[in-house]
């Protein structure tokens, strides 16, 4: 039985806990709006570029010397993964998700006997891969101290794969990511950006387009910024996604606490009334011995 | 008659100009280009330059970009660039910075044909704009 003091101590410091958690709901709360809000903005530019790619690739009429980025290199031996994940912890189970997701892929690539490179994006996702698949690890990036994440950032990564690509360091690239869908889920996913995934199904399109330049100089163009903008949008939906994740986790730590609280103050109660009934009884009974 | 047709300009963050339009011109990569109504579909992308919006006969409204795609389609104009800004928005520093920045990359003998094309095109365009 832990003595009155112990308790009145246990109680304190849960209750500080319970403080903290309730100021970083109200943070994630305050920052999920701002998230949620550019992951919304962002959309339309995706969505529109997915629209003109599919567009482009299907009007197409040279395909044998259509874009590496269309058609891939025609093989899938080597895959790169690009896990993105949060820089800051306390989020539930927004980075291990995205993690487990990757993982199981990670396996089954290994399995299938290819090989895995792995990029990861933000440091907590590094710090959960890289004790079991830290040799696989070729780049890890993180944005430690940023306090908005822009387009440039978003092009920098574009830019690292692009150039790996170019280099022929890999055939196919896919990120992970966690996709904001309300504040309490989060799907995590992967999507394939090197080469194009195709619509599923092909859709005849009827629109027919004029290109100026040609179709193969709009692509060598619009493939690089269309990579940057699917890792844009990742990284956008993936600040919302992070936030939604804390506030909930926090508001269960928060409630947690409580009922921590609660329960503590009860115990705390019982062992203050026994103390005091002994006492009672030692002075009676010293009383009547008289 | 109704002439009009709908722009869409959008950047990466968030969707910049979304209005009914008489005509548009885009400085597309192989030259200044006109669009008004009906026509016809295109994919084309953009050089650095001036993108001029006539709303009505004496309302115009200019954005400066300096890379980005068109698409033109059903009587839609999607303009998606990642460093399209409204020209009011313009700052003195942002234009000396943007102007260093390219006379220095100008200097470098080693840029392509392509990229030395942009770079001028992007210099001329800086030093018509008067902010």
């Amino acid at each position: 039985m832990p003595s009155l003091d112990d308790l009145k101590k246990r109680i304190s410091s849960v209750k500080s806990t319970q403080k903290i958690t309730k100021a970083m709901k109200m943070v994630a709360a305050a920052k999920l709006r701002k998230a949620q809000e550019s992951a919304e903005k962002g959309r339309p530019f995706s969505e529109k570029m997915n629209n003109i790619i599919l567009n482009l690739s299907s009007s197409i009429s040279d395909k044998e010397n259509a874009s590496k980025f269309l058609v891939g290199t025609g093989k899938d031996d080597v895959q790169l993964c690009v896990v993105i994940t949060a820089d800051r912890g306390l989020c539930g189970g927004f980075n291990t998700n995205i993690c487990k997701k990757a993982k199981n892929d990670f396996e089954n690539i290994i399995k299938q006997g290819k090989t895995l490179k792995i990029f990861t994006v933000g440091s907590k996702g590094h710090d959960q891969l890289k004790r079991a698949y830290g040799s696989y690890i070729i780049e890890n990036l993180n944005f430690k101290g940023f306090k908005k994440i822009t387009y440039k950032e978003a092009e920098e990564i574009g830019k690292k794969i692009i150039k790996l690509f170019n280099e022929n360091k890999f055939d196919v690239c896919k990120i992970y990511y966690n996709k904001f869908k309300n504040v309490i889920t989060q799907i995590p996913q992967a999507q394939q950006i090197i080469p194009i995934e195709k619509n599923k199904e092909e859709k005849k399109l009827e629109n027919f387009y004029e290109f100026e330049p040609e179709e193969n100089e709009i692509l060598e163009d619009l493939f690089p910024r269309n990579i940057s903008t699917q890792i844009f949008k990742a990284i956008l939906e993936n600040a919302a996604s992070e936030q939604g994740s804390r506030m909930t986790a926090m508001d269960n730590a928060t409630r947690n606490a409580g009922d921590l609280v609660d329960k503590l103050t009860i115990t705390f109660n019982r062992s203050r009334q026994a103390a005091i009934t002994k006492e009672l009884i030692e002075i009676i009974s010293g009383a009547e011995s008289l | 008659m109704e002439e009009n047709f709908k722009i869409q300009i959008i950047s990466p963050e968030k969707v910049l100009f979304s209005e009914e339009i008489k005509m548009a011109v885009l400085p597309s990569y192989e030259g200044d280009m006109s669009i008004l109504k009906n026509h016809i579909s295109i994919i084309t992308f953009l050089r650095p330059g001036i993108i001029k919006v006539q709303k009505e006969k004496e309302d115009f409204e200019e954005f400066f970009v300096q890379d980005g795609t068109v698409e033109y389609f059903g009587d839609n104009l999607v303009v998606l660039s990642s460093t399209v800004l409204n020209v009011k928005d313009l700052s003195k520093d942002f234009v000396e910075n943007l102007k260093k920045d390219t006379l220095d990359k100008l200097k470098d003998n080693n840029i392509s044909d392509n990229d030395r094309y942009v770079l001028n095109h992007k210099l001329d365009t800086i030093n018509e704009m008067r902010v």
